[in-house]
């Protein structure tokens, strides 16, 4: 039982690696699928907006008022912006907004191909001429790798807006000195860490999600089991991913 | 590419071999199609017909033995010796494998993806629509394949493998699933489209009535070989208990 547990993530591993490297050898190879890729930056980038915007707003909201007690107990509260703008930044708002996105966008990604597979659309695609994993995975995995980073930020602005409400629920603080406070907090080096390894989120939610549908197995059930596998996957690799930045960066001296 | 009528032989197939770990299923399989015509290729469900015509196409890689579309060993062509035969070559697949998330319009354009640069507005809208009139769906340009019935989208996937003018069809069970009287509607839309075209089709079927009125020729797969080939009229007068089962 344990034996081919083992069995089955190694094989499973060495196919997903199979996978990235194809699509690196595809991908430095010119002539791109631009209408789709365009297309696709806009279905994933549009239509994850909405979720990544509620999600972001409640988080910077609850977050606030979680903490202001304690702040409060401990005199820091005009400290607040500065820990909650942090926290955001670095560590919830990439980390929430990559979950939320592998949940819509990777579940999506991996039942679409995965029923393109099962019913034969793939085969069809190969078949007119059109090479399928240039115009359905490089152009999806391309996408997502773009537009997550940019929906973090959006998602990071609204989330702090809505941490700027919080502290104005009980209390009153401009918006300048709001911002004046986490301006004087956040350094380039809080920043750039935590936007560099947003497109690795992206990159992984994209390619695991692409993996997963093409290497669908036939019947329907196959196709859940693609778009549910995928977002499982790929949160984990988020968090994997999300372990090995904070390494890094505390190698290099940045944290 | 413009030699079409000086071929004779325009596909054989010797000597093939396919298997799926212990499973043979193509078991020194030989065929030869000429131009012109049509050739039933009949068989059982899970005998290896769609393994057969997706082994022609390049979709799979026989075990071994030969494969040869216009003369060219399709089996050791690179992947753009593959896409020029198989701009003359159309596919037409058993779940017919239209793009769901396209309209019809956008599903008949995709093959044409490969001429995109050369080809005209014009040139490609007169091609959509010449081949939505062969099929006789010329209302549903713009609709999706989700809104269309099981023999409308049939007919559709006709069009699409029909646009580049192909010179051979492959045929995947065109009427399977299908009733009756729509099934023989499509036969006949097979029978017209050889006509215009003078294409040649290899059908898989095991519908009596495509046999009878779209094929000239029969060849039945059984175990993984050819095991009898012939027209209509002599294989179904034969005495082989085997054979006798296909034409009952
Ligand atoms: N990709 C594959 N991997 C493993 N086995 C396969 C694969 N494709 C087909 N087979 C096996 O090959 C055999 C023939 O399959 P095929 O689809 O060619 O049958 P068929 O003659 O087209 O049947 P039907 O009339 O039901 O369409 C089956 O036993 C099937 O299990
Ligand atoms: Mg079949």
């Amino acid at each position: 039982m344990r034996d081919k547990a083992v069995k089955y993530f190694l094989l499973e591993a060495g196919n997903l690696s199979a996978f990235t490297g194809k699509f690196f050898s595809k991908w430095f190879k010119p002539n791109y699928e631009t209408s789709e890729f365009l297309k696709q930056c806009y279905v994933i980038g549009v239509g994850s907006l909405p979720l990544v915007g509620l999600t972001g707003f409640i988080m910077g909201l609850v977050l606030t008022m979680q903490l202001r007690p304690f702040m409060i107990d401990y005199g820091v509260e005009s400290q607040l912006p500065a820990i909650v703008g942090i926290a955001i930044v670095r560590e919830i708002g990439p980390v929430i907004t990559a979950l939320i996105f592998a949940g819509k966008i990777g579940s999506s990604i991996g039942a679409e191909l995965g029923s393109m597979k099962v019913t034969e659309q793939i085969d069809a695609m190969e078949v007119s001429g059109t090479n399928p994993f240039k115009y359905l995975v490089i152009s999806r995995v391309m996408a997502t790798t773009l537009m997550l980073p940019i929906l973090i930020i959006i998602g990071d602005a609204i989330s702090i807006y809505g941490s700027y409400l919080g502290i104005n629920i009980k209390g009153n603080t401009s918006l300048q000195f709001f911002w004046s406070q986490l301006y004087d907090s956040l350094e380039f080096r809080d920043v750039l860490p935590a936007f560099i390894k947003t497109y690795f989120f992206g990159f992984a939610i994209g390619i695991i999600g692409c993996f997963k549908g093409y290497n669908s197995n036939k019947g329907t059930e196959g196709v859940g089991k693609s778009a549910n596998s995928a977002v499982v996957l790929s949160s984990v690799a988020v968090f994997i991913l999300d372990l090995l930045a904070v390494q890094i960066t505390d190698l290099m001296g940045f944290n | 590419m413009n030699e079409k009528t000086d071929h004779k032989v325009v596909l054989s197939i010797e000597h093939l071999y396919k298997s799926f770990g212990e499973n043979k299923v193509l078991n020194d399989f030989n065929l030869v199609l000429n131009s012109g015509e049509n050739v039933v290729v009949l068989g059982k469900s899970g005998s290896g017909k769609s393994v057969l015509i997706k082994c022609i196409i390049g979709l799979l890689k026989p075990d071994s033995g030969s494969i040869k579309v216009f003369d060219e060993e399709i089996t050791v062509l690179s992947n753009s010796g593959l896409d020029k035969i198989r701009e003359r070559v159309g596919f037409l697949f058993q779940g017919n494998a239209l793009y769901d998330s396209m309209t019809v319009k956008e599903n008949l354009e995709f093959p044409l993806r490969r001429h995109w640069i050369k080809m005209s507005k014009e040139k490609t809208n007169e091609l959509v629509n010449q081949a939505l009139e062969d099929v006789g769906l010329a209302q549903t340009l713009n609709m999706m394949p989700a809104e269309l019935s099981g023999g409308m989208r049939k007919r559709i996937a006709m069009a699409r493998t029909l646009i580049l003018k192909p010179e051979i069809i492959l045929y995947d069970e065109p009427t399977t699933g299908l009733d009756p009287i729509t099934g023989k509607e499509i036969v006949q839309l097979m029978v017209d489209i050889k006509n215009k075209y003078n294409t040649a089709s290899l059908i898989i079927s095991h519908d009596m009535n495509c046999v009878k009125l779209a094929g000239d020729k029969v060849a039945v797969l059984i175990d993984g070989k050819c095991y009898a080939f012939g027209n209509y009229e002599t294989l179904s007068k034969t005495t082989d208990v085997q054979l006798k089962r296909y034409f009952e």
